[in-house]
């Protein structure tokens, strides 16, 4: 099964969340993540959900997406070049005296520790979703106490030609 | 307002309505619904529409009150299915609007445009779980079109209009309106809008040229072509362009349960209905076909029987219908057009040409005439089929005609020949039991002057025969026939065929006498336990000026044949026992 990612937008109005997230368990499909926030324009939201499936299934669920009438319009961000990023808060079991260990461990992820306790410690970390678990590997012989994801938000990259194209 | 209106307010002595006067927000719903051209009302007040029921009194308004919300609904939805207009029902909040639930689901199942309006706790006790307090927004977000709780009487107006629109145009539907109390009362100035703007609702989806030449390319090339039309035909109104298409292309037409009427069943083309319950040649025609052209069918599993591999193995499947999500949904498909049934007919019967399948039609003619829909008669013994000849013959196949769920059902769908659209009224998708009565309310008064006859079972019956206190009460001249079998019939054969004759909860021996029940009524009520008395009886219930209720007692071991077994493929039919 092929993991997509969905840009829906939507109107930003109360119960919004609940069609969408109704129609899928409706359809008999399974949401992996789901995020909702503001867009560049006033009264809309855009959800990014991803979730599995065929060609076929996804395309079913795109329609099905479109019949809702709070929603403007739904794209499959995976059929084309697209930036996804995924925001997670790890509690870490550590003492004060291991942040020096643990700062080499965050580094290279461009993640930072956010918070230290006497006996635990806050890593921030942002990325796709294969750093983010590559990092939780690795913290986890300090034992994760508590672990909060927000799940992706994604935007398709700007076609530009293939030459100037640049990767970030 | 357009001069039709204000005609139409003039004609019904309605004061002009003034935009900018301040009003309430129940006014202003009724003000709305005036705007939208409603007549007709179905309803069961309750406190949290009081406001609205207040603003109803000595209104221009027909309002009808049920017994039961679930009949309102129902009744409502037989208004819309046959007169295509959107059907409108008022319940109060909490159990009032739950009651709606199951007409709700049925009318969403089956595609027809109701507006139903709730009212709801004031906005201050939402929340709280008030004293008839419930989430009827959230209830019913799976089985609407679309639902709205309004939170301000400014945006009522603009709800009300596009709660219109959205039931009425692309697939139609229905939509719920959950008014709280404290909108009802408020005020504000009057206003209503010119139009609908609904951004990303695609109303009419009108095929492109290309798409219709693809989609007569297709057809063209097939030598043994059937066409599967379905209920959008009705919603369409695209009855006499599938008529010319068929006779031009010389292709047959097979109508789904929904369709029934879409398509004469008189018409030499006609197949008549496939699937569980269908007949030989119509299923013979889809297992046998080179193509099969859905039009406005969505291929539910009683007719492909879930086994959409098997269903028509040797066809390419061509596929229109006006809302994208049902192209290749239950079925592949070779040629899919996203659009309007009437206006992708009208655009290809010009381009058309007749198809090479004469050979085709004369091998369907004789099936249809080997194996016609039969059953044993037998002596004295009144069969259920019988009865629903009679019901056709006596009427010579004219009258609007609404079932319940059951056996009944499939031998109405069977038996009687439905020649005109909108004539043939029933629970197709959800399978609502006691659907039949209410709805066949809804379509009387909608057409006062047809013959309305409601065929239910006596089961189904009991779910909803409080609503002859509305028959009664309104003198609303529909025919009541019971196929009275004594016993929950569909369940009873499904238990001899595949529970080994454990007849678990069937037996209804113990029902009331219906005879009296209709009487305790005031509404007239016959009985018939032979072919002879059938006649008869029939014969003075159609001459009776106003309601009746006839007790048809039929046999009771009577199965509904031909038969496609759960499971099984469309080639592996029962045909019974004669």
């Amino acid at each position: 099964m092929q993991q997509h990612t969905i840009s829906v937008l939507v109107n930003d109005q109360p119960g919004v969340l609940t069609r969408v997230a109704t129609l899928f368990g409706q359809r008999g499909f399974n949401i992996d993540s789901i995020t909702v926030g503001g867009t560049e324009e006033q009264g809309l939201s855009r959800m990014i959900i991803t979730t599995g499936g065929d060609d076929r299934q996804i395309n079913q669920l795109m329609k099905q997406l479109h019949k809702l009438i709070d929603v403007i319009s739904v794209t499959n961000l995976s059929e084309n070049p697209f930036v996804s990023r995924e925001l997670a808060l790890i509690k870490v079991t550590a003492s004060p005296s291991q942040l020096a260990e643990l700062n080499g461990i965050v580094e290279p992820f461009r993640a930072a520790i956010v918070d230290v306790g006497p006996s635990s410690l806050i890593v921030q970390v942002t990325g796709d979703t294969e750093k983010i678990d590559a990092l939780l590997v690795l913290l986890q012989s300090y034992g994760v106490i508590e672990l909060t994801r927000t799940g992706s938000v994604a935007m398709a990259r700007s076609i530009v030609p293939a030459t100037a194209a640049a990767t970030v | 307002m357009s001069v039709e209106m204000a005609e139409l307010q003039k004609k019904n002595g309605i004061p002009p309505i003034q935009f900018g006067e301040e009003v309430t927000g129940a006014e202003t719903l009724l003000r709305c619904l005036i705007l939208e051209e409603v007549e007709y009302i179905f309803g069961y007040p309750g406190g949290a529409v009081l406001p609205i029921y207040d603003s109803l009194y000595g209104s221009y308004f027909k309002h009808i009150l049920t017994r039961h919300e679930q009949g309102a609904i129902h009744a409502a939805d037989g208004y819309a299915r046959a007169t295509g207009k959107p059907g409108v029902c008022i319940a109060t909040s909490g159990p009032g609007a739950t009651n709606l639930v199951t007409g709700i689901a049925t009318a969403q199942m089956d595609s027809v445009p109701l507006v139903c309006i709730t009212g709801n706790v004031a906005q201050s006790l939402i929340g709280t779980d008030a004293f008839q307090e419930a989430n009827i927004t959230g209830i019913t977000i799976p089985i609407t079109k679309h639902s709205y709780f309004v939170r301000d009487i400014r945006d009522l107006p603009r709800i009300v209009k596009e709660a219109f629109h959205i039931a009425t145009t692309g697939r139609p539907g229905p939509v719920l309106i959950d008014i709280p109390k404290d909108v009802a009362n408020a005020k504000a100035p009057f206003t209503y809008p010119d139009k609908v703007e609904i951004r990303g609702y695609r109303a009419s989806l009108v095929p492109s040229d290309e798409e219709v030449q693809e989609f007569v390319k297709a057809v063209g090339e097939a030598k043994r072509p059937v066409i599967l039309a379905g209920g959008g035909i009705i919603a369409a109104q695209a009855e006499k362009e599938l008529r010319d298409f068929a006779e031009k292309t010389r292709i047959p037409v097979i109508n789904t349960f929904m369709g029934l009427g879409g398509f004469p069943g008189t018409h030499e083309l006609s197949l008549a209905m496939p699937g569980m319950h269908g007949n030989y040649t119509a299923n013979q025609a889809l297992l046998n076909a080179d193509c099969v052209i859905g039009l406005g069918a969505r291929f539910d599993d009683r007719i492909t029987m879930g086994r959409t591999k098997e269903f028509a193995p040797k066809a390419r499947i061509v596929h229109v219908d006006i809302d994208p999500a049902e192209l290749g949904k239950n079925v592949d498909t070779a040629v899919t057009v996203a659009g309007d049934v009437k206006s992708t007919l009208a655009k290809a019967i010009p381009l058309a040409k007749a198809c090479d399948s004469e050979a085709w039609i004369s091998q369907l003619k004789e099936w249809k005439e080997q194996y016609p829909y039969k059953y044993k008669k037998d002596g004295d013994v009144l069969k259920p089929q019988a009865v629903i000849e009679l019901l056709y013959n006596s009427t010579d196949g004219e009258a609007i005609v609404t079932t319940d769920v059951g056996q009944h059902q499939m031998w109405t769908a069977q038996y009687y020949k439905f020649k005109h659209p909108r004539s043939f009224i029933s629970s197709g998708g959800l399978g609502t039991m006691g659907f039949g009565f209410p709805a066949a309310i809804g379509a009387q008064i909608a057409h006062p002057d047809r013959t309305v006859i409601s065929v239910v079972g006596d089961g189904g019956f009991q779910m909803t025969n409080q609503e002859l206190a509305i028959v009664s009460q309104y003198n609303i001249p529909v025919k009541v026939a019971i196929v009275n079998n004594q016993c929950l019939g569909m369940v009873r054969q499904w238990q001899e065929l595949f529970y080994d004759n454990r007849y678990s909860q069937i037996d209804l021996t113990c029902s009331p006498d219906f005879v009296k029940l209709a009487e305790a009524y005031g509404v007239k009520g016959l009985r018939a336990s032979t072919p002879e008395e059938a006649e008869a009886v029939w014969a003075e219930a159609l001459a009776h000026d106003g309601p009746v209720v006839v007790d048809f007692r039929v046999a009771q071991e009577e199965n509904v044949y031909p038969m496609v077994a759960s499971g099984n493929t469309l080639d592996q039919m029962e045909l019974g026992d004669d």
